[in-house]
């Protein structure tokens, strides 16, 4: 299993550790709910290097980037972030990623870099599938192994961060990032990105400045009760604002229309992977949606490939995320169901085995104190 | 971790404590609470049920995951413990937090104690987790 630069640091806390993609990551420090409430609250700490990021640069880089990719690519300027996915040529889609318009400095006359941020479970699809694509003049380079992420969540980032660089964070908007000192090292990429719904940052630094640079937000974060958050709390943090998990809500058999993924898909910017089905599914008309729906007033716990049925009991979907809400108190969940069903306001029904729950179908994020 | 020497555990991580004659209670070990993690709700619907050793008795949600509860040995559920229970004190986490005192499920009347015989003693379980 591979170590991220900070897993000695997440034993030596205690964490419980497990599997993720390969890596040996931490799932909780102090227990999941707690983690989720401090990060919702104040502002919670995760080290996703585990995450990969793959460089792309030259003369026809966005050309490259807008073939593989559904999103348009070419509104970004320097320094702005999208989110986007790689759609598999069947209509499903490949990976879910950010995309980071670069600065230039090390480009030559006429040539752009980008950084994609893939998935970890996927690096090696990912690498594969756009080395596939690239029929263009555009270099690319995987420097998933040596880059490290520590994802700085929550409404006090920008206090707990700010003593610790030049960059304005506060002046910083959503989806776009800034390069400069932090922690003492030079140029390190500060972007203002998340998987939680409660805003911060997110930090990228080769791999052997991580762990000074973890430190020195745990000490420059003191004042503000900054505290490590793991995967599960990132599970439940995401899954309270509708955001999809790959493998759970989308893979290689969803659309990204089918997932609610259509104000990613621009079919207007020209070709791209799939370009020409996805028209169509938005013409046509997708037979199933991805719903997000909750159990008011019950206590179990849904969750993926769990039945979900008509009020015929007859089967309309399944589950592919859920949690019990650590904001909401009760049960959540997100799930494909045929069309038909798929209005806000609808019950479906989520099988337990033996008995059958009511659920509401409801509008995302199912967490709205922002 | 503990594995107290008086109690008998089973494959599933279920642990059985007699307490007079065929009278025991059932629960779940320390390692099976830190494997599952915070948890958040106890469901047992088989009070006065007759099952069989490995048989579903109730369910237990953690946040991330979901468990059955499984019959360490064969026997009649007399109660569910009212700590855990939604409609009483509502307090899973009592599981986490003493798993094998305040943290017991089911109180159950044993069919056949020599089934006990068939289960792991605390060396043995603690050699199996570890």
């Amino acid at each position: 299993m591979k170590h991220t630069p900070l897993t000695s640091i997440h034993i030596e806390l205690g964490a419980k550790m497990a599997d993720f993609a390969g890596y040996y990551m931490p799932i909780s420090y102090a227990g999941i709910n707690e983690e989720h409430k401090n990060v919702r609250e104040k502002v919670g700490v995760f080290d996703v290097s585990h995450m990969g990021e793959f460089i792309i640069k030259g003369k026809e880089a966005l050309a490259l980037i807008q073939k593989v990719t559904t999103n348009d690519a070419s509104k970004l300027g320097i320094g702005d972030v999208q989110y986007s996915c790689l759609p598999n040529g069947k209509g499903g889609i490949v990976d879910d990623l950010l995309v980071y318009r670069l600065p230039e400095d090390k480009c030559a006359e006429g040539e752009r870099a980008y950084m994609l941020v893939v998935n970890a479970s996927n690096i090696g699809k990912d690498w594969d599938w756009i080395s596939k694509h690239n029929n263009f003049e555009a270099s690319m380079s995987n420097i998933s192994e040596g880059t490290g992420i520590l994802a700085v969540q929550g409404p006090l980032a920008v206090k707990a961060l700010q003593s610790l660089t030049d960059i304005d964070m506060e002046g910083m908007k959503y989806y776009t990032f800034k390069k400069g000192k932090f922690a003492g090292f030079d140029n390190i990429m500060v972007s203002a990105t998340g998987y939680t719904g409660s805003g911060g940052f997110e930090i990228y630094a080769d791999n052997e400045k991580m762990m000074d640079i973890w430190h020195a937000i745990f000490k420059a974060g003191r004042d503000f009760d900054i505290m490590p958050a793991g995967l599960g709390a990132r599970d439940t943090l995401r899954l309270e604002m509708g955001y999809c998990l790959y493998g759970n809500d989308i893979d290689d058999t969803t659309s990204p229309i089918e997932a609610g993924l259509g104000w990613i898909t621009k079919t207007k910017k020209g070709d791209f992977v799939d370009r020409d089905l996805y028209i169509k599914q938005r013409k046509e008309g997708v037979k199933r949606k991805l719903v997000a729906f909750q159990l008011e007033g019950a206590r179990r716990v849904p969750r993926h490939d769990y039945v979900i049925l008509d009020e015929k009991s007859a089967e309309i979907g399944r589950v592919t995320s859920g949690t019990m809400s650590p904001s909401l108190g009760m049960p959540i969940g997100m799930g494909y169901v045929d069309r038909s069903h798929a209005q806000v306001g609808n019950e479906i029904f989520i099988s337990f085995g033996k008995k059958q729950l009511s659920a509401q179908i409801v509008k995302l994020p199912f967490y709205k104190n922002r | 971790m503990e594995f107290p020497k008086e109690l008998k555990y089973s494959e599933d991580h279920e642990w059985i404590r007699v307490d007079e004659g065929s009278i025991a209670y059932v629960g779940i070990t320390d390692f099976a609470q830190g494997e599952l993690g915070e948890l958040v709700y106890v469901e047992v619907e088989t009070v006065g049920e007759e099952l069989d050793a490995g048989e579903v008795f109730g369910t237990i949600e953690a946040v991330k995951t979901t468990s059955d509860l499984l019959m360490p040995v064969a026997g009649k559920i007399l109660e569910f413990n009212p700590e855990l229970d939604e409609s009483e004190n509502d307090n899973p986490t009592a599981i986490n937090e003493a798993p094998y005192t305040d943290g017991w499920i089911v109180k159950i009347e044993m069919t056949n104690p020599a089934q006990l015989d068939d289960l792991m003693d605390a060396e043995a379980y603690k050699e199996k987790v570890s």
